[in-house]
Formats: structure tokens, sequence, C-alpha cells
């Protein structure tokens, strides 16, 4: 769990880096866009990390199954209260915080990956060209019906992803033995730090599309119509 | 008197232990292998004994009540244990070690016995450190010592407050370690119920597993006990609740004599009684003696007002405070031994001078050293224990209260004596054999190393002495023609009697079915034994206990009611078979205390006493062991048998610790 | 001074490891509030035998804390609630309010079976510790035990890892099982000891193999463990052991 929840990490930390590519310049972002496009490399790289992915999501369905098989039949009549305070609330939901995380990787998947990668794989014809990956920003947070339900679902899906991490990430570091007495506080502080600068990369860029500040200076017109209809959309939110 | 061979080896007093080891008889690698020992108990003596004899090859078969041998009361020791390692540089010796424990023990231990436990002690630390006991230490990584009470030098090695169980799970560690090879067998939750005995000799064991109640035979070439004290029989006693003299109350109906049961010690530092419902007292550790002062109110009206509560420890001046022990003991102060600090608090509260609102208790009081040293100072030493304290009591010792012309007054902490450790126990010779040929006694179950009272720090050396230094080597002794004996057979009528009697036994105790519960009836043991057998002993009071130990055990046959039944688990039965045998420890106790016509260690009879009101030991008469042999039934007095004390190495001479 | 209070005891009755199991209740009343909670068991049972009822089962021995046998698991909490934590025995009943009522169960985990009412079996503890927690060191001559000088500071903190007096909270607490607050006690301690140094990768392995085996679950850092720990031992061996695990692990 802790190697490839690290790499995975490390994965989102490149992501998040990229995203805010966007913020700055469409061109950039799509420079990036192309240089990750349907290469050797970049599909190489795609399945180590839903390998990874895989793996972290098996780990933690045989990691749960053998603890709930440790921890018995009976349950206890009064849940354990000790807790409070000590225990985070997400360290002891892990699961089910990496299930949201999981539906919210789908959306993600169906939104860009899809249209983008898959697309330019499979040579699919499009509104929007694959490797106009800042097109399918402004269009999937501020240009598509229900963009706006689209950008909360992605901030939900954010939410839980940080305070996935907000414990998996120290505790990584913890289950790698890189941790101690003094050591730990200061993990779990570099690791909060760290994990809520990524998220908050994510969030930015999403908030920035949702209300509208990307241009749509590089869209087609096929994108201007769009533009046209998430306006709309935008109103009747 | 022939029963009674104490076999100390020949030559002087340093050389005796060496000369037998020199000419003992061995088993052989081979023979070891195919020789069984049965050990009974876990705690430091127990564990050690069987995982050192396992080491050497023997196959052990381990019994302890509890879930695991870790749960041994052993583990609950605080202050440290004593090593004659001479670290400090500061005089000590072997010899001295030697001396200090036997008059410490107010000249009533075997002399013979002690000198070789001083000598093996230092080889106690060394195995400790071995197996990764985190004794303290200096800054240069050298082992540190702190100083007890009724020694001169800094000899006791400690792990925080918490050596016994640090050393405990040291022991733990090795039997661990011989399980997993193999070479000894555990049974938790099991309890040994009778010994066998065939053709003289112990060869077995009935004992019962308490998960099932069903009783199992086991067999074996030797038989060793080390299964603790007897404190229990008080019902009040810093013992655990599990503590229980019923394994040795077992052997000595077989034959086995019990020496010296009225030598009990009374820990000064305890926390007071508070209300019948109290289960167990707590002990504070004797450390606090080094820093705390413990004083009465001069006046009896100002005693009164805090009986009555309506005046706090506080509320009395410095003036108006009877710092006794500073006043009796000038030269020894706060720090004299165990047996007399809990002899002047009775004798105060005695007198109406008691400070709680049972007018059983006396202050402890900080504040002094609290305005000399600074509240962190006196945290830093006791602030675990001034913890403690404020949990079981709510009051928080070193709270600051007032300043009255330049005095400082801190709550002083309440303490009273307490039961604490047994000094009697199964008469051993000089290879801890009973009277019954191949049954062992180690540990506080025999009686052997510390006279009438023990000095702190020295049940731990004894234990692990035994365990671990002395047994191994002295059973070998008996074992030596055993291996080509064969194999006993737990068919055999002996053992098939045993079973049959011990089950019977149990019949009967289900079948009382009276009214009154176990504890109901512990209670009022412990009551009958602290007002008559206690820590001031009279002729008058001796003959009154004993008539009520009578008539109790009449109540306890008659009247007892044991719920559930035999075949299952049923706690209360475990406690019926304890209380069976604390009640016939009680009397013998009672019945030493009665013929000791003296005062001597935790023994005081107050006919007995110098005109300042100390011990009187009676040299003359009764410079001897005190053993008492079962008569076939409880109901019979016991007879007496005297192993007398002879002393090369040591001038016998009043203990004095006034200058 | 003292004062009482009345209150409503559930407590855990189950015959055995394959029985359900359900609670009874009983009101106790004018309990004085120094009595501690073993004490107060103590009066259930004697009140329940008076009604010729079978008596309320749990561990329990040295009532100081140290021996850790007593194993209850008081409204939610392994032990009850303390201010700096402490065992079941050192709980004290001024901690409850008057009218209150207090449910006691024992340690639920699938290692540690009932074995009747609130006493479980803890003898897969002492199989961990029969796996490696140990040094192979055979009673006799060792050397003298100045002769290896260990710095304060590593003898002090190795102290602190001992301490653990093994009653099992942390698997109580555990919301998957996990023993590795335990073992990790024990690997640290002799991790920190120049004495437990040539063992030391086979220590480790042995006892995470062992704990594995016996259905023990995995630590996922949840730090329930250390809440509740009456002892105050900390996830910082748990990093420890992992450590030294990993480094076994890389030797091979």
């Amino acid at each position: 769990m802790s190697v490839t929840g690290l790499a995975l990490i490390l994965f989102l930390t490149f992501h998040a880096c990229m995203n805010v590519a966007a913020l700055f310049s469409a061109d950039a972002y799509n420079a990036i866009c192309g240089f990750l496009g349907a290469n050797w490399y970049a599909v190489a790289a795609t399945a180590a990390l839903a390998a990874l992915v895989a793996l972290h999501f098996i780990f933690a369905i045989i990691l749960t199954l053998q603890n709930r098989k440790a921890r018995g039949n009976n349950r206890y009549a009064v849940s354990t209260k000790v807790n409070e305070g000590k225990v985070e609330w997400a360290s002891k939901n892990m699961f089910v915080l990496g299930l949201i995380v999981c539906l919210g990787l789908l959306l993600h998947l169906w939104g860009f990956w899809y249209n983008m990668m898959f697309a330019e794989l499979a040579g699919c014809e499009s509104q929007i060209s694959p490797t106009d990956g800042y097109g399918w920003i402004v269009y999937n947070f501020h240009d598509r019906p229900g963009a706006c339900i689209f950008a909360a679902l992605y901030i939900v899906w954010l939410a839980a992803l940080w305070f996935h991490l907000s414990h998996g990430m120290w505790s990584a570091f913890q289950t790698l033995g890189a941790s101690g007495k003094t050591w730990l506080k200061r993990v779990k502080l570099i690791s909060l730090i760290w994990n809520t600068i990524v998220i908050l990369m994510f969030v930015v860029v999403v908030v920035y599309f949702a209300l509208g500040f990307g241009s749509c200076g590089e869209c087609t017109s096929a994108c201007g119509d769009a533009c046209q209809q998430a306006a709309e959309c935008g109103a009747a939110c | 008197m022939t029963k009674l061979n104490s076999k100390i080896p020949e030559g002087p007093i340093a050389e005796k232990w060496t000369n037998y080891k020199a000419h003992q008889k061995l088993v052989n690698p081979k023979n070891k292998l195919k020789l069984d020992v049965i050990v009974v108990g876990t705690g430091l003596a127990g564990a050690s004994a069987a995982a050192s004899l396992g080491e050497m090859g023997f196959n052990v078969l381990n019994f302890c009540i509890q879930d695991s041998p870790r749960r041994a009361h052993s583990i609950a020791a605080q202050g440290g244990i004593n090593a004659a390692k001479n670290y400090q540089n500061d005089g000590d010796s072997v010899y001295r070690l030697f001396y200090d424990t036997v008059k410490g023990g107010d000249y009533r231990a075997r002399e013979a016995n002690v000198y070789r436990l001083a000598e093996v002690s230092n080889n106690i630390i060394d195995q400790c450190v071995a197996q990764g006991v985190p004794f303290a230490r200096e800054y240069g990584g050298m082992l540190a010592n702190r100083s007890f009470g009724g020694a001169q030098v800094s000899r006791t090695f400690y792990a925080k407050g918490q050596t016994g169980q640090q050393l405990l799970l040291g022991a733990y560690s090795a039997l661990s370690r011989m399980v997993e090879a193999g070479k000894v067998k555990l049974f938790t939750r099991y309890e040994m119920e009778d010994v066998v005995i065939i053709d003289g000799r112990a060869r077995g064991i009935i004992a019962r597993n308490l998960v099932s109640g069903k009783l199992e035979r086991f067999t074996a070439n030797a038989v060793v006990i080390a299964t603790g004290g007897y404190g229990n029989t008080y019902f009040l006693s810093t013992n655990a609740m599990g503590c229980n003299c019923s394994a040795a109350m077992a052997c000595y109906r077989k034959g086995a004599m019990f020496a010296n049961p009225s030598y009990v010690q009374i820990h000064p530092t305890c926390i007071p009684v508070h209300g019948d419902k109290q289960s167990k007292l707590t002990l504070m550790s004797e450390s606090l003696r080094n820093d705390g002062r413990i004083w009465v109110p001069k006046k009896l009206e100002d005693a009164k007002a805090l009986q009555a509560g309506t005046k706090q420890g506080w509320d009395i001046p410095e003036e108006d405070r009877d710092y006794y022990l500073e006043r009796r003991y000038p030269a020894f102060g706060n720090l004299v031994p165990r047996d007399v600090a809990s002899r002047a608090a009775k004798e105060r509260c005695d007198k109406g001078y008691g400070v709680n609102n049972t007018g059983l208790a006396v202050f402890l009081d900080f504040s002094e050293s609290i305005q000399r040293l600074g509240i962190d100072e006196i945290r830093q030493r006791y602030g675990n224990l001034f913890d403690m304290y404020e949990e079981i009591t709510d009051v928080n010792p070193g709270e600051f209260v007032q300043s009255v012309n330049g005095i400082d007054y801190y709550k002083p902490m309440m303490i009273f004596p307490a039961i604490h450790y047994t000094m009697g126990g199964i008469w051993v010779d000089y290879e801890l054999q009973t009277t019954i040929p191949g049954l062992f006694a180690i540990g506080e179950c025999n009686f052997s190393d510390h006279g009438a009272n023990r000095l702190g720090a020295s049940a731990l050396m004894q234990g692990l002495a035994d365990g671990y230094f002395v047994l191994p080597y002295t059973i070998q002794n008996y074992l030596s023609d055993q291996a080509v004996w064969p194999k006993v057979s737990t068919d055999l009528p002996e053992f098939a009697e045993a079973e049959k009697s011990v089950d019977a036994e149990i019949d009967r105790l289900m079948g009382i079915q009276g009214k009154r519960s176990v504890d109901s009836i512990h209670k009022e043991l412990g009551h009958i034994m602290w007002e008559h057998v206690g820590m001031g002993r009279t002729k008058e009071g001796l003959e009154e206990g004993l008539k009520l130990l009578k008539a109790l055990r009449k109540e306890f046959n008659e009247n007892l009611f044991v719920p559930g039944k035999k075949d299952e688990l049923n706690t209360e039965l475990d406690k019926a078979i304890h209380l069976r045998d604390f009640i016939t420890m009680g009397e013998l106790v009672a019945t030493d205390a009665l013929h000791r016509e003296e005062s001597c260690g935790g023994h005081f009879r107050e006919e007995h006493q110098t005109e300042e009101g100390e011990a009187k030991r009676d040299d003359e008469n009764f410079f001897y062991v005190g053993c008492w042999e079962y008569q076939g039934t409880d109901e019979k007095a016991p007879v007496l048998h005297k192993e007398p004390l002879e002393y090369e190495a040591i001038k016998v001479q009043t203990r004095n610790y006034k200058n | 001074m003292a004062k009482n209070i009345s209150f409503t005891i559930k407590y855990w009755k189950q015959n055995g490891p394959k029985d359900k199991g359900h609670f009874d209740t009983h009101e106790m009343k004018n309990i004085p509030d120094d009595t501690s909670f073993l004490e107060m068991l103590d009066i259930l049972n004697e009140e329940l035998i008076e009604e010729g009822k079978e008596p309320f089962v749990f561990d329990h021995d040295c009532r100081e804390g140290i021996c850790g046998m007593c194993s209850l698991y008081i409204n939610g909490t392994p032990h009850g609630k303390t201010a700096t934590g402490a065992t079941t025995c050192q709980l004290y009943m001024r901690r409850f309010k008057d009218g209150c009522t207090i449910t006691v169960e024992p340690w639920r985990s699938a290692a540690f079976p009932v074995i009747k009412d609130c006493m479980v079996d803890r003898s897969a503890f002492d199989k961990i510790i029969q796996a490696g927690g140990y040094t192979s060191v055979r009673t006799g001559q060792p050397q003298d035990a100045n002769a290896i000088l260990i710095p304060k500071q590593d003898a002090d903190e190795a102290m602190d890892c001992a301490t653990c007096i093994g009653c099992g909270a942390c698997v109580a607490a555990c919301k998957n099982g996990s023993a590795m607050l335990f073992i990790s006690s024990k690997v640290s301690q002799l991790a920190l000891l120049p004495q437990g140094k040539p063992e030391a990768a086979k220590r480790v392995k042995a006892m995470v193999a062992r704990m594995d085996e016996l259905g023990f679950g995995n630590c996922t850092n949840t730090r329930a463990c250390e809440a509740v720990c009456p002892k105050n031992e900390t996830i910082a061996n748990i990093a420890r052991l992992n450590r030294e695990f990993l480094k076994a692990k890389a030797k091979d």
C-alpha cells in the first residue's frame, strides 16, 4: 500500500503541476498534452499507472478483508470512543474514501482520458481535437451541459482525495519505517503541507475554469457554441 | 529430629557453595533428556528455574494459574534488586551484603543460605543484562544504583519503578525461548491441587484445568514449587488477587514441613484502607521515604479534628507535628527497616494519633523536600507515584496549600502499613529440597533466606538466585540416580487416589450450599488475622485468634456457598479452595506466633519489648527455625520441630538503628 | 470526602467461544465513588451470588496496573477512560456520573477468543514472544554487566518500550485487530540494546510471521492502539519495527 500509494502521490504531484500550466497559457498546456499524447512512452506510463492503481486497489481489498477477519464477527455494542481527537477520522475510513476516489477517477477518465488519449489512439472524431487538452478543460468545467455539476463532483472528489492523502501520505512513510518519535510529527506536517498544496492546485484549476476565467480564444467555433450553452447552463445554476 | 537435616556443606562460609558445586553429583547430558521436572509457578523463581532446567536439557512441565506466565505477581515489585557489585566503590562486598541481610533478618536466617545468596547476586545482574533487561544507566553507559532501607551502601539495581516487571519479563523471555525449543511445556490456567508421593518421593501432581474444571495427572522425576507467599491470608494485602498458598498447603498436608509461618512482613508505606468494600492495598514504593517525612500530630485534639475531618494536615503547624521516626531513630530516621517503621506507625495510631477518618493512617509529607529541592525535582523522582496516588485517592500530594511564617505547606500523602511479604514458607535444606524427597521449594514459597524480616530489594534477588543459580545445580544431586528408574505411570494407584481425594474435596465444597459467599468469609478471616495475628501480637490475642479461626473453619464448612458446577470454569470454586487453605494457613501463623515467645523482625510480641518499645529477641530459647508438621487433619494442631541455627561467621547482636 | 453514586451496569455474558453471548443488567446502588472499578464488580458479584446467580467472570490479578491481566472494554474504551491512561484496575468510580449506564464488554478480536463472559484467551501474545522475543543467552556466566556500555538515552528508551504489560488493549481498540504495537514494543526494546543486535533480523521476521499466522490484522496506522495504551507506548515503535523488518528482508 505504502509504495504504490507514494508512487501515486508522485504522479498526482506531476499532474497537478501540469494542470497549473493551464492557468497561464493554453499553448503551454496543450504542448504538455501533446508531449504526453499517444506516444509509446505515454502509453507505457499510462499502463504502469493503471497497474499501480490496480495494485493499490487489490492490496486494499486484501488487507481490508484480512483485517475484517482479524477483527472477528463480534462487534462492540458501544463503538470505540477513546479515539476522539486522537484518531483521525480519515484513518478509519480509508477504504471508503478510496472508493470515492475511484468513482471520481472513472468520471475523470470519462471526461478527459476517454476523449483525449483514448480518442487519439482510436482515431475517433469529435468536436474538440483530442490534442486540445485546454479545450477539453474549458468544455468539461464550463461549456458542457451540466458543467457546474461536473465541477462540483470534481470538488467532492478532490476533497475525498485530500482526506485520503491526509492519512495516506504520512502513513506510507510510517509503514516504510521512515518515522520515529521526533520524525513522526515532522513527517506528518510535511505530508499535510505537500498534499494540501497538490490538492489546492487541482482545485484552483477546476474553480478557475468553472467560473469561466478560461479564455475561449483558442476555441473552435464548435467550442464557442458550447460556450454559449454553458453560459445558459451557468445561469440556470 | 532426624527429619531436619539442613545439609550445610563443610568448610568456611565463603567456600561452602564452591565446595558443594565441586563435589555434587551431576546428571550426564544424555540422561538429562530422559528426566522430567514439574515446576509449579512462573514468577521470578519458577520461570527462571523452568528456563534454566530446560536449557540444561531436562524436560520441564511448567504450570501457572494465570493466562500467561508474564502475569505472576513478581511483576509488581517496584524498587529494585540488590547485588554486591560494588560498582559505586562504596565499600560493598559479598560479605557485607550477606551481613546486612542476616542483620536485617534479625538473626533468624540460615547463614550458609544467605551467604550463597549474596555470592550469586552478582551473576544475576550479569544474566539479566545479557537478556536485555533495561536497567537504569548513568550517562557514561554504566549501570546506576540507588540505596535502600537497612544498608549503608548503594547496591540496588533498578529499572524505573518497575524492576520486578523487567526482571520477570527477562525470565519470561528465557522461558519463552525454551517453550519454542520444545524443552518446556507450558500449562496456563492450571492449578496444582495435590502432590503425588510414590515410595516416599514426590513423583507428580494433580492439577486442575481452570477452564474446563477437569482434574489431570502429571508425572515427573521431581517436583518444584515456586508458588509464592501466603500474604492473602490477611485478605487485604499488597499481593495480587490470585496469590494463594494452596500448592504450599498441599505439600504441607502431604508431609512437607512449614517453617517460621509467623514471620510476616508488613510494609509501612501503603495507601490506607478506605472502606469495607476494598479488595486490596496498594503499595507506595519505599523509596518515598528518602524525601518524605512521616508524622502525626503532637496534640491529641489535633488528631481528633483530623479524624472528624474538621482539620486538614496542612492546618497543623510545623511545631505541632511529631516526626516520630526521626524522634525515635535519629541515626536512620525515616529510613529504618520496614518492620520498625510499621510498628512505630501502629504505636502512634493505637495511641489515638491516626490522621484519617478511621484513625488508621499517618502522614507522609514532602513539604520540606519540595521547599528545599523544588516541586520539579520531587516530581522527577516520584512523579509516577504521585499520579498513582492521586488516581486512587483524588488527592494530589505536593499540591501547594499555603505559606505560614515562611514555611510552605503542601498536601501530604496518607499511608498505613499493610501485609506485603511472607518470610516463612516451606522448610527446605541447603539444596532447596523439602522434607519430602524429590519435592523442592524456591522463591518466596520457601523460608530460607530472609530470617524474620526481609530487606527491600532482596526478594527479587532471592527468587532469581534460587531459580537461575541454585536449584538447577542442587536438583541434579537428587536427579543423578533417577535416570535408571523407569518412568512413573499416571495410572498408578497413588495417582488415582490423590485425584479421587481432590475430587471428593471439591464435591464437598460444592455440596455445602450454605448462605455465605467465599469473599465474605475471607474478609472475616482477614479481620481475625489483622486484629489478633497482625503487627502487635499478644498471648491472649493469639489464643483468641485461634479460637475464632476454629469457629471460622466451622462456618466455612457449614455455610459456604459456591455457585455453578465443578466441571466448568468456576472462579468461585477456585477461590473457595484457596480460602480453605488460607484458614489452615492462618492457624499455622497463629500457632507459630503463639509459640515464639520473643519479638524478632516481622514477629512482634507485645510481652517482649524493651522499655523503648523495641523488639526483644530471646536468643537463648528461640535461636532456631520453627518447623511445623501436619498431623493428618486440619483439626489437629501441628507438631513443632526445631532446626537449630548455627552462626559461624556472624556474631549475633541486638539490631540497632538508633545510632 | 467520598460520595455515593447509583447506576445501571450492563455486562457481557458469554458461555464459551462458540456461544452467541448477551448483555445482563444490574442496578448498582450507593457505591462510594472512591471504589475502584473492579471492586465495584466484586460488589456486583457478591449481589449476584446472594441472588443465587453465577458471578460475572473477568480477568484480574495484581490490581495495581502492572500485571496486564485486567481487560475490560468499558463504555467504548478499552480499560475505560482515565486522565493519563491506566488499566481497568486503576479506574475509579469517581469517573462516572450518578444515574449513568455503564457497559462492560470483553476484548473483541478474532485472535482473542472469549473463554467466558469478559475473560478472553490472550495466549497468542505468548506465542508471538516465543517466536523470538528474547536474546538467546543461556543461564550461566555471561560477561560482567558493565562490560556492555549502553548510553543512558538508549537504555531509557528501551525501558519505555519494555514497559508494555501485554494486556491487549491495543488489539482491542484496533479496528483491524492488529498486534503491531505489542510486538513493536518488544522488537524495539531489543533493537535499541546491543544485546539484541545479533538476532535482530531473525527476531523481527519470526515475530511478524508468527503474528500473521495467529490471525492478527494489519496495521493501517490509525493510532487507536496508542490512544488506549495504559503504558503510553507509541507508534514510533511500529515505525522502528517496520524499519527493522524491511532491513531484515533486504538482507535476504
